[in-house]
């Protein structure tokens, strides 16, 4: 076998050795080295993990089992010191001589550090990887830090908007007169300043620095040239990159600014390769990761000796800061014959300018509002005759040739050879041919095309393709609703990661547009809020829907239906009794017994509300929470108390599950059951979380519904003991509490993460231990009767304010 | 204007109503998150929904049957569904709240 020798464990290396290891896995025996003493990670993603919005195993690309599948010799930490072409070795800093057959150089890049007086102060440091992105959360965690940005570039505002996110006051120090202004358009950057403004980020653009001011070798304040000085603990330099070609350059490879390599990514050495960030193609450097792919694609052909060539390609750019939406490609420079199509909507902060030369689209800036950014991005490349739909061209592609507005139909109206994936080249010809292969969800995408498994930002558009082709509703990351542009998914993190434990807490931070949100957002938040936090944050009644707030379901006249609770379903004469009685005393029009084995009162008055539950309190009765989303009931058959065929005491089960679990608020409403035996009377197998009893024990599914949708629960794991069920089922109602979106019952939840994802965590005993003893930490406060609470306590927010009915006008 | 002291302004709840009995029915006495008050029939256009039961956000309550969002200064229905709920001069004086009752009391009625 050949021996190959990588230097570097980049993205751009890391997917040559993807392409190699898959078009001939025998090839090559490859050693990697790397500085970082780390393998290959995301490095595109560090913004999210500075943000707190994902943590660095999310953006492990390749992980220890992966390097041994392919037998990788590793060797991370470790510097290569020379070259020596004629012997074809490398050489280590330790001094080990490896001899190699091919060598790919993927050294990279270093951050351009301005040599400004005082850069080599303790607490300057650039952003370019995991090592920098630590030391900036850690300066992030001490409370009033405060950090300076230079740069006002792509890096550089992902830096700042990080960092404020992690509560420190940040600078972003820029010296051209607009951010960004390299893809963006000064309006575009007006758009994206004042985004950033108003998320508490001072921007200060045509400023110039002069020096860093260091008190005892730390930095203390950046220091302007027209006499500003910036107090700061951090200083960020994001300036720029330089390719690191000082060990190509050492081994008398022919280097320009970057490492020369031809269109098979081959060096001015025939058994020297070169790839990404370190090289110089045709005059261009690269620093997006689109073209690294396609280098790297080139390069594992030439290595297996095929012919490949790499072709430069148009770029666009995307900014990760969550909730900017900024899209620029092309050339947008005004010239002699271009022509601007700008549509603005100041009040949603919404921009789009389109450059038109001839019939021909070359450049595109879109801000607040970038969903169809491919299809501009498509018309650009295909340089696409634009003269008949120029009159609504701005609009976008669900505007062209009259078809309905339908969010699926910008998606729907791209060509095959559309790109939706820029950073993996992925376009929806091969997407929709995966998804018709039976890659129906977004993982099975992922897996199978690499789309939107790199930096994400088109993971809608992924979504939306799913959804076009195989006629499934896919439900999409949107915003949580018109007060945020966050996804429930984000707000659920940022609330865990920065901590934030009160609802103005959540509104100020993550910059909320309304005062106070809105109907939808305050009690997806208020879930979210005691979910995460059951010590810390008290529960607002007025973020609850009314049914929520007065314990009690409103029906359409605006009376009110009770249901009490009756324990797996069992009661007895003298409760049955107390609800005839109460069933008299207030008039009640329709007594029904429901589904979930106990009876329904309707029609009570709102005002009569806290009295009858007096009365039913009295008779040992309280509520069943018939109107929560939260554990309603669960359902029993009679088992072996009475059943010639139960194996188990089901109904014993369910009261004590039900015991457990009242109270409890979980995302969606949450019905259980329990079957005595396979017969399964009690329909054990259509519910949230259902068991069926078996001779050996308990087989405990999750996941079912019979509502809008009707599923079958699917199995989650089988038991032994009455004890473990009942763990099985706190520990599970608990993940779903912490990590599902609100709104979402367990079986849409489940197709999200996965049956094996809650499996193995409900499987590992500690995991499993631990989510009981959350679950019950939550319980301690929750599991209590809001009745007796409100029939003692409130009774009086029951009844009018004030009758003016008695009252006569003076 | 016959003003009538309807209580403390803690009776209702921040961002929250209370009913008001009044002879034309029910209405809805409303506490924003900015502690402004806002009277208004208690009962929606659409399908007789009880705003006073509503989620108060903003200068706005959203109705509790079929989500019609109210604004609370006119008690006109806001984005695509149209109607109105009449509104009822109310302020808050030395933390009690007031309300314009020449429209509601008995004697009004005729």
């Amino acid at each position: 076998m050949q021996k190959l020798i990588v230097i570097g464990a980049g993205m751009a290396t890391g997917r040559a050795l993807e392409h190699l290891f898959e078009a001939d896995p025998g090839a090559y025996e490859v050693t990697l080295f790397n500085a970082e003493p780390r393998g290959n990670y995301n490095r595109i993603m560090l913004s999210p993990v500075l943000s707190g919005e994902k943590t660095y195993a999310e953006i492990v690309t390749h992980d220890d089992a992966w390097y041994a599948e392919h037998g990788v010799t590793c060797r991370f930490g470790e510097r290569i010191a020379g070259i020596d072409r004629d012997a074809k070795t490398a050489t280590t800093e330790g001094g080990d001589v490896l001899p190699y057959d091919k060598l790919l150089i993927g050294t990279g890049s270093n951050p351009f550090m301005i040599p400004l007086p005082g850069h080599d102060l303790d607490g300057v440091i650039a952003y370019r990887d995991l090592d920098d992105t630590e030391r900036m959360i850690e300066a992030g965690a001490t409370p009033g830090a405060r950090a300076v940005v230079i740069g006002g570039g792509l890096l550089g505002l992902e830096a700042a908007a990080g960092l404020r996110l992690r509560g420190m006051e940040v600078t972003v120090v820029h010296i051209a007169p607009h951010l960004m202004e390299r893809q963006l358009d000064e309006s575009a950057g007006f758009l994206l300043r004042r985004a950033l403004v108003h998320r508490g980020i001072d921007i200060r653009c045509s400023a110039n620095s002069k020096e860093i001011l260091g008190d005892g070798g730390k930095v203390k304040a950046l220091l302007l040239d027209d006499g500003t000085e910036l107090p700061c603990d951090l200083l960020v330099m994001a300036v720029g990159i330089r390719p690191n070609v000082k060990l190509a350059s050492e081994a008398g490879l022919a280097v320009g600014r970057g490492i020369h390599v031809d269109d098979q990514m081959v060096t001015s050495d025939a058994d020297v390769l070169a790839v990404g960030e370190c090289v110089e193609h045709d005059g261009a450097l690269f620093g997006l990761v689109a073209p690294l792919y396609d280098q790297a694609k080139v390069v594992a052909a030439t290595l297996l000796g095929q012919e490949a060539a790499f072709v430069q390609k148009d770029l666009s750019t995307k900014l990760k800061v969550t909730g900017c939406d900024l899209f620029s490609a092309g050339d947008f420079a005004e010239g002699e014959g271009r022509e601007d199509i700008v549509f603005r909507d100041p009040g949603r902060g919404v921009y789009r300018r389109l450059v038109i030369e001839g019939d021909r689209v070359v450049g595109a800036v879109m801000y607040g509002d970038t969903a169809d950014s491919n299809w501009f991005f498509g018309l650009i490349r295909d340089k696409t005759d634009i003269s008949e739909m120029r009159d609504t061209l701005v609009f976008g592609p669900a505007y062209q040739g009259g078809a309905p507005v339908d969010p699926l139909a910008a998606v729907a109206a791209l060509p095959p050879e559309a790109e939706i994936c820029g950073c993996n080249g992925v376009c929806k010809g091969t997407i929709v041919s995966a998804i018709e292969g039976g890659a129906v969800d977004l993982g099975g995408v992922r897996g199978a095309t690499k789309a939107s498994a790199s930096c994400g930002t088109c993971t809608g558009l992924v979504e939306q393709l799913i959804a076009a082709t195989t006629g499934a509703e896919v439900e999409t990351r949107t915003a949580i609703c018109g007060c945020s542009d966050l996804s429930h998914e984000d707000v659920r993190r940022l609330i865990k990661s920065r901590g934030l434990k009160s609802m103005p807490a959540v509104w100020q931070e993550l910059g909320w547009s309304t005062p106070d949100g809105c109907h939808v957002c305050r009690p997806a938040l208020n879930f979210y809020l005691l979910a995460d936090w059951p010590l810390d944050y008290a529960d607002d009644p007025q973020s609850r829907f009314i049914n929520e707030r007065k314990h009690a379901n409103i029906q359409k006249d605006g009376t009110f239906s009770v249901v009490p609770r009756m324990w797996g379903g069992i009661t007895t004469p003298d409760e049955l009794r107390a609800i005839a009685d109460a069933a008299d005393k207030y008039a009640v029009p329709t007594v029904k017994v429901t589904g979930g084995q106990r009876i329904d009162l309707l029609g009570v008055k709102g005002e009569d509300l806290p009295s009858i539950w007096a009365d039913l309190n009295e008779a040992g009765l309280v509520s069943g929470h018939a109107y929560s989303k939260g554990l309603r009931t669960v359902k029993t058959c009679v088992g072996t108390d009475h059943c010639r065929f139960g194996t188990q005491d089901s109904t014993g089960l369910g009261i004590k599950l039900e015991k457990v679990l009242w109270g409890s608020w979980t995302p969606h409403k949450l019905k259980l059951a329990v079957s005595g035996c396979p017969r399964n009377c009690a329909e054990a197998t259509c519910k949230d979380i259902g068991i069926v009893c078996v001779e050996s024990g308990y087989q405990v599914g999750i996941g079912g519904a019979a509502g809008m949708d009707v599923k079958e629960t699917e199995r989650l794991i089988d038991v032994a003991s009455e004890e473990e069920a009942i763990a099985v089922v706190m520990a599970v109602t608990q993940l779903y509490r912490e990590n599902a979106k609100y709104l979402d019952r367990i079986y849409k939840w489940v197709g999200k993460v996965g049956l094996d994802w809650v499996r193995e965590r409900i499987a590992d005993p500690v995991e499993r231990a631990a989510l009981v003893e959350r679950f019950e930490l939550s319980q301690s406060i929750y599991r209590k009767d809001p009745w007796a609470e409100h029939a003692a306590k409130k009774a009086e927010t029951y009844r009018p304010v004030a009758d003016l009915t008695l009252e006569a006008a003076e | 204007m016959t003003w009538i002291d309807l209580g403390p302004l803690e009776a209702v709840p921040v961002r929250g109503a209370r009913k008001v009995k009044s002879v034309h029915g029910c209405v809805a006495l409303f506490r924003t998150g900015a502690d402004t008050v806002h009277a208004l029939d208690d009962r929606c256009p659409h399908k007789g929904g009880p705003l006073s039961e509503g989620i108060v956000y903003g200068q706005a309550v959203t109705c509790p049957l079929h989500n019609w969002v109210f604004d609370l200064n006119t008690g006109v229905a806001q984005g695509a569904d149209e109607g109105a709920v009449a509104t009822y001069p109310c302020r808050v004086e030395d933390g009690r709240i007031l309300i314009d009752a020449s429209r509601l009391t008995r004697d009004s009625a005729a």
